[in-house]
């Protein structure tokens, strides 16, 4: 790790981070940032909708990818931590009258909290994150079917208590925000931002190279001295954090949430988000968002015209989506991103470009560390 | 009176929880030898009950023939199943897998949505399900002792199946180590597709029973009777096929004593508490109540 923390430090300024791997949140960043540009620019509310709603996903497949990719564990939990984060920051921004009027039976203390929304969004991943500070511990011991199959029977405890607990969700009923819509494009976009620079700054941080080396062969790894179980804990909390804030910024959105919206439907579509991309890399989260994302709505406008047609359709995305991931597991296993992170270098070797021939020739001793 | 109770109790859990071992049976064949839990499995039953409904609706066809044609149905759908999506994965890693059945469960969810309909449709089934016989002072359906009669046939058919034949201690060996068992000559195509077909016919013969009680058949019915196979498989143990028989009966009576011991404010968090006692076992006990033969890796 000194080696490179050293490596890192000797490069420039802006050139040093084209060079490293910091080209990748970069890239994914400035690409984000374009993108709704362009789509702010061109001023269609239906489409700015759609992007933003991509955009609270792609912070959501961000934090899945983040446990599911660097430990190599499926987290299928993780839906119930966004789902908290949704419920708990709702909780907290929504003013004490209001709750008290659509939920009579809620906890009073519940409903005297009133905070502001940045804080109530960070409210929600703290929660989140302590749900899953509290229970996680023993169940990082669990890897493969075992494993899987306790984070699944998780997702059901926490869904049948979103879904009952009515002194804090309203029950199986809707929970409706009302109010004004504050999460909009360009909030989403600036979380989406962070999340992404954060993702990255965890896979290459100690923890998160630990983490990787625990997925990697976990043996190997508890007998150099890893503590396994830990470094998966701190996985696992950070992710239920990030899914919890993701929560808040969809709630926040979409202004009216159940219980059911984070179960399994939702699940299925960050797995083959992140499948579909490359569960490894943070760069794949990102493509695999997208690609999911343009098919969705593809297919979903196929199906208005279908039904005006006579013809009522739907369902149908799930359908494609589930068979492209399904090939992409045969086929592809590592998804898009085949395992790797878009950076400049790997620009460079897949199209050739010459531009940053000069920095190459500059330092011959930069060239990139390999990983220890 | 509080004999008529304990009787009525009793028949009402041996009848459940000869349907939940059913269930997890199915699960647990292909558990066994693939250490795969088949999300699937949930809408091989599903299938099978719209084959019910098809033919019980709209045919003349006799009953036998009808529940035939239903067991076939999800015979066929686990054979294909195998064959199509969880054959080029022979090898890969068990998240694949894992990842694939999921995938399979949702495409089947929603193609009944597209084919079929996403509203429940009312299953008809034969009269004599519904004819109430009294025994012991208790009057229940005939449909529960029939169940019961089932499932126990089916028990001695399988002991049979898995202790003198071939093809059964292949599946056991298979079962135990995979490696060792095709090294020894087992062939792996011939051991896995018999698990899922074992599967699909016992989601066949389930789907009988579970629409029986249920009585509609829907596009997301299949979660409900996966949820239980999933917690009766982890209780029994999830390397013993007599663990997941044991493990079906055992999850009816603890069903039974929740609903009737809890208050009914909390009666909408059973299915909260049973999935609390599944991590719990998963952590504790992860061999179950019956210890298979395969030991599950961890760490710490």
């Amino acid at each position: 790790m000194a080696r490179k923390t050293r490596a890192a430090g000797s490069y420039a300024g802006i050139r040093g981070i084209l060079k490293g791997k910091g080209s990748t949140p970069l890239l994914l960043c400035v690409l984000l940032v374009v993108i709704s540009a362009f789509i702010w620019w061109l001023n269609i509310p239906f489409i700015e909708d759609i992007f933003t709603v991509s955009t609270i996903t792609l912070v959501m497949v961000l934090g899945f990818q983040l446990f599911m990719g660097n430990s190599g564990i499926l987290n299928w939990s993780y839906v119930g931590y966004v789902g908290i984060g949704a419920f708990a920051s709702a909780i907290l921004s929504l003013a004490p009258q209001v709750k008290a009027l659509q939920i009579p039976v809620m906890y009073p203390f519940l409903i005297d909290l009133n905070l502001p929304l940045p804080l109530a969004l960070l409210g929600g991943a703290l929660v989140a994150a302590f749900v899953a500070a509290l229970i996680a511990w023993p169940l990082m011991r669990l890897s493969d079917a075992v494993g899987a199959i306790t984070q699944f029977a998780l997702l059901i405890v926490i869904n049948v208590l979103l879904a009952q607990w009515q002194q804090v969700t309203n029950g199986p009923r809707t929970f409706t925000l009302g109010g004004t819509r504050l999460i909009t494009l360009w909030p989403a976009l600036g979380v989406a931002l962070v999340i992404i620079i954060a993702v990255f700054l965890f896979k290459e941080s100690s923890l998160g190279l630990r983490l990787r080396a625990s997925r990697d062969d976990k043996h190997a790894a508890n007998s150099s001295g890893i503590n396994v179980i830990a470094v998966r804990y701190f996985g696992y909390v950070i992710s239920a954090a990030i899914g919890g804030l993701a929560g808040g910024l969809y709630s926040h959105y979409i202004l009216s949430i159940t219980a059911s919206s984070f179960y399994m439907g939702e699940l299925f579509l960050l797995l083959s988000m992140a499948v579909i991309g490359g569960s490894m890399s943070v760069s794949g989260a990102f493509f695999g968002t997208v690609l999911v994302v343009l098919c969705q709505q593809g297919l979903r406008q196929l199906e208005l015209i279908m039904t005006r047609g006579g013809f009522e359709v739907s369902g149908t995305t799930e359908i494609v989506v589930a068979v492209l991931m399904i090939v992409f597991l045969v086929f592809k296993p590592n998804g898009i991103s085949g395992g790797g992170e878009l950076s400049l270098t790997t620009l460079k070797k897949r199209f050739g470009f010459r531009r940053t021939k000069t920095l190459d020739s500059k330092t011959p001793n930069d060239k990139e560390v390999a990983e220890p | 009176m509080s004999t008529t109770i304990f009787a009525e109790f009793l028949i009402n859990t041996l009848s459940l929880g000869s349907l939940y071992a059913l269930i997890s049976l199915g699960l647990v064949f292909v558990y066994g030898i693939m250490q795969l839990v088949n999300f699937a499995y949930g809408e091989f039953i599903t299938v099978s009950c719209y084959t019910l409904y098809m033919l019980g609706a709209f045919t003349d066809l006799p009953w036998p023939l009808v529940f035939l044609c239903a067991i076939l149905t999800g015979v066929l759908i686990g054979y294909l199943s195998e064959l199509v999506a969880f054959r080029p994965f022979r090898g890969r890693s068990l998240d694949a897998l894992l990842v694939t059945s999921f995938a399979i469960s949702v495409i089947l969810q929603h193609v009944f949505q597209l084919a079929i309909s996403p509203r429940s449709k009312a299953v008809p089934l034969p009269e004599f399900f519904n004819y109430n016989v009294e025994l012991f002072g208790v009057v229940t359906p005939l449909r529960s002792y029939i169940i019961i009669v089932t499932t126990v046939i089916l028990l001695i058919g399988f002991t049979f199946l898995m202790r003198k034949t071939v093809l059964g201690v292949a599946m056991r060996a298979a079962s135990e180590n995979f490696v060792a068992a095709r090294l020894m000559g087992v062939p792996a195509n011939l051991v896995i597709s018999t698990a899922f077909i074992i599967s699909g016919l016992l989601a066949g013969i389930v789907a009988i029973f579970w629409s029986a009680r249920a009585g509609t058949v829907e596009p997301l019915m299949g979660g409900a009777p996966l949820l239980v196979g999933f917690i009766a498989v982890v209780i029994g143990g999830m390397h013993s096929i007599p663990g997941s028989v044991v493990g079906g009966f055992v999850y009816a009576v603890i069903a039974n004593v929740l609903a009737l011991a809890l208050p009914t404010t909390m009666l909408s968090f059973r299915d909260a508490i049973m999935f609390a006692i599944v991590i719990l076992f998963l952590v504790l006990k992860p061999e179950g109540l019956i210890r298979g033969s395969y030991q599950e890796e961890r760490v710490g």
